[in-house]
């Protein structure tokens, strides 16, 4: 179990993604029991994945939970079932008290929830808590996804473009 | 368990992944790592490209896309994307056959002068097969007749292959009934790639079953036209003792290595190393001698023609250069890593191109043309030669292992070796498994593959089915990898087989795992098995056997296309890691179970050998059984006896 630090959260490069989906393929397998792709095709219900590649014009962006400080599904939510994780700042479900209203799926500005219908209740990034690592990060061929702060995300993109110059 | 440890299960190439580590040269196992993890859609199959709507990906979980743009199902897409596999499988044993069908006919021409029809009593066989009236004519004449109706058989487009004959009557009608005896061996790899076309085939049974008509005209057509014409044009393999691993690499010779698939330059290359001109030259510049040795099929091919050694399978292709003793490596095609180059590129050894259909960028090409084969090969060998003054004797290391084998054994000689030289006949064979002296048969074959521990799958299966009295017999990556762990031996039939197949190898002298050749010579085991049926006693149809297949480390297309002429067959046969099929599980069930109804053979998939081995054994009861036989002679499983 990998010991969370604040505020981090996966982060896309658009520059980066090529829309492949090896994060949504990835994240499913995550969140299956068996973790292996080929059994956790054969599972009922089968796993969901909490991401998302999107494209819209020329921007193609793997769309992730942003674990906002002030997030509208919280506000939403009216089982209590979301909240803030006050050490690290993440946004967390309680699965046994969401009542699958689908609120949250409605607030969200990222479209980052999804419904799990079968289980009815919302399901979201939870951050990967089984595994030291991301799976939607490592997962990625180009090395769009990152992990990490608002902070390090910037310093990294920063660096990036001051290589090209 | 260190690194090298986890790669390799041969010791002689864990030494050279350390040297490649120490050094810092990039090999297979370190791209495949970089490759972690793989696309999880083109792993199940679920990716299609066929058109530019495209490209297109199911959601295998359920809320995304569950059709492709043209409405494509994920069953119709995974079974599309696996038949051209089969199509390039196929494409690429029975363009090699070809390759000998007509070097075969230059040959007989007297145009390739180099090459002399050798197998006379297999050529006679062989046109009496295709109808030919061999009275009174000359080697030549009927060399060329049966070159031509070969060569046609590929552009053929009715009626139906001639080498279905030799198939058990059973199975033919089989074919027949399904519709799926190949008329041409280009035809049907052809049409697949037009029912796969956008908008065309998208019932995935007929796409599967038109791919198992392509995989039957590559086992019963092109590779058995490679197999039947290679022993006709440069002799049939007789038993044979050689060396195996990279230790028959050399420290004070030239080493030049033969790499690929077709025996029409290196069975030349053999001879040319003979020459006492290039002899001469190789003392001049200090070595003792010129050291040929083979790798991949090529190997097989001169193993089982010539006893020369075989340096490694696929996986050792960049380790023999990494010892840094290698002076040239000639390639043909198929199995060729486009790192060779790269790799080469660290050492002092010349890489040379020799086929028109595989050239590498930067690498010296020195094209191979049959009507002066032995001229050119010389020529290359005397590049090899020239090179050896280039070694850095410093960066030589060669590992110390060599193992002993033996090889060249055929459809025709096991009958000659089981039966005795006047009584031409397999009932030794029969007798025994009905007799329960041995459980039955099975073949283990195929590549090597960085996603299971190099060779470790070939040995383990092999052994526990020695272990379980399963004769094995076996052709390509997966025999080398058998030599190279001694079981090719008949002194391993003491260490390793169980008391039925020992007792069976002693009383007749071979090896309880037998080497039939390169992977083109799987259509030998095809040819076996159809004998046994003959021979009669086991049933009518090669499905009736206690049999079973297997390809524990595959990789290639051509083991797709293998996998698939054998369980058209009749065998039930079992691959390592999965074939990319599991986003559909129609077409999964179609392959693992259903077709076994239609075909008597079917696929399974399970990546750990001694699982693997004992559903083949699990198998190869249920036909006992049902042959009515009695229970195996002997209940303990390992040999008791040991030498």
């Amino acid at each position: 179990m990998k010991t969370k630090t604040k505020n981090i959260k996966i982060y896309c490069d658009i520059t980066k993604c090529i829309g492949c989906r090896s994060c949504e393929m990835a994240c499913a397998v995550e969140h299956s029991k068996s973790k292996n792709i080929y059994n956790a095709l054969k599972e009922k219900p089968l796993p969901k994945k909490r991401v998302k590649a999107e494209s819209s014009g020329k921007i193609i962006i793997s769309l992730h939970c942003q674990h906002c400080q002030d997030a509208p599904c919280i506000t939403a939510c009216m089982s209590g079932a979301l909240s803030k994780d006050e050490k690290t700042g993440a946004t967390i479900q309680d699965k046994e008290k969401c009542v699958g209203c689908w609120m949250c799926v409605m607030a969200c500005p990222f479209g980052a929830i999804v419904r799990d219908v079968e289980n009815h209740i919302a399901v979201k990034c939870d951050l990967c808590p089984d595994r030291d690592d991301y799976a939607c990060v490592v997962a990625c061929p180009t090395g769009a996804l990152f992990a990490g702060t608002e902070e390090e995300f910037r310093k990294r993109i920063e660096e990036k473009k001051a290589k090209e110059k | 368990m260190k690194r090298h440890e986890k790669r390799s299960y041969d010791p002689a190439s864990q030494k050279m992944i350390q040297k490649a580590e120490k050094e810092n040269i990039e090999i297979v196992w370190d791209r495949y790592d970089a490759m972690q993890p793989q696309c999880g859609f083109g792993e199940l199959g679920i990716c299609c490209k066929i058109c530019n709507m495209g490209p297109c990906r199911i959601d295998p979980f359920g809320d995304g896309p569950q059709t492709g743009i043209c409405g494509a199902s994920k069953d119709t897409i995974v079974a599309r994307n696996l038949v051209r596999m089969i199509a390039s499988g196929a494409a690429a044993h029975s363009d090699h056959g070809r390759d000998i069908a007509h070097a075969l006919l230059l040959a007989a021409d007297g145009e390739a002068h180099d090459y002399h029809l050798k197998g006379t009593e297999k050529l006679k066989r062989t046109a009496q097969v295709y109808g030919i009236d061999t009275k009174g004519k000359s080697t030549e004449k009927i060399g060329k007749e049966l070159g031509e109706k070969c060569l046609a058989e590929f552009g053929q487009q009715h009626g139906e292959l001639r080498l279905l004959s030799l198939a058990p009557k059973k199975r033919q009608e089989i074919w027949r009934k399904l519709g799926i005896a190949p008329r041409g061996i280009d035809r049907e790899i052809v049409e697949i790639m037009h029912r796969t076309h956008i908008g065309v085939d998208n019932d995935y049974k007929n796409v599967i079953n038109h791919g198992m008509r392509a995989a039957l005209g590559d086992g019963w057509g092109g590779s058995m036209i490679a197999t039947e014409l290679s022993d006709i044009l440069f002799g049939s393999p007789e038993p044979i003792r050689a060396t195996v691993n990279l230790g028959t690499l050399k420290k004070d010779h030239v080493n030049i290595v033969v790499h690929g698939h077709e025996p029409t330059l290196s069975d030349v290359v053999t001879d040319a190393v003979k020459d006492p001109e290039l002899l001469a030259l190789a003392k001049k510049y200090g070595a003792k001698g010129i050291n040929l040795v083979g790798m991949c099929c090529t190997a097989n091919e001169i193993l089982m023609r010539h006893g020369l050694p075989s340096a490694g399978n696929f996986l050792q292709q960049e380790l023999a250069i990494l010892t840094g003793s290698v002076e040239l490596m000639m390639v043909d095609v198929q199995c060729i890593m486009p790192a060779l180059s790269s790799v080469a590129n660290c050492f002092h050894t010349k890489l040379v191109t020799t086929s028109p259909k595989c050239k590498f960028p930067g690498v010296e090409h020195v094209e191979f043309k049959e009507e002066k084969a032995l001229e050119i090969a010389k020529n290359i060998i005397r590049k090899g030669v020239e090179n050896y003054k280039n070694r850095v004797q410093q960066r030589v290391d060669i590992p110390k292992e060599i193992k002993g084998l033996v090889a060249g054994f055929t459809t025709e000689n096991a009958f000659r070796i089981l039966g005795g030289k006047y009584r031409f006949t397999v009932r030794p064979l029969n007798d025994a498994i009905i007799s329960g002296r041995l459980r039955g048969a099975a073949g283990v074959v195929g590549c090597n593959n960085p996603n299971i521990k190099h060779d470790w799958a070939h040995v383990e299966m092999v052994k526990e089915l020695l272990r379980n009295d399963v004769l094995v017999v076996q052709t390509g990556c997966s025999a080398i990898a058998c030599a190279k762990a001694g079981l090719l031996t008949p002194e391993s039939a003491y260490e390793y087989a169980g008391v039925g197949l020992r007792e069976v190898c002693e009383a007749v002298g071979i090896p309880p795992v037998l080497h039939v050749g390169s992977c083109v010579d799987n259509s030998r085991i095809l040819l076996i098995l159809s004998a046994v049926v003959a021979e009669g006693g086991l049933g009518e149809d090669i499905s009736d056997l206690p049999a079973a297949g297997a390809a524990p480390e595959w990789m290639s297309e051509k083991a797709i296309s293998i996998g698939f002429y054998f369980v058209g067959s009749g065998v039930y046969t079992v691959f390592g890691t999965p074939q990319p099929v599991m986003g559909s599980e129609n077409v999964t069930n179609y392959i693992t179970n259903e077709i076994e109804h239609t075909m008597g053979g079917k696929f399974a998939f399970e990546a750990d050998p001694i699982k693997a081995a004992h559903m083949m054994i699990k198998h190869i009861d249920k036909k006992r059984k049902a042959l009515k036989l009695g229970e195996v002679m002997y209940k303990e499983k390992t040999a008791t006896v040991k030498k």
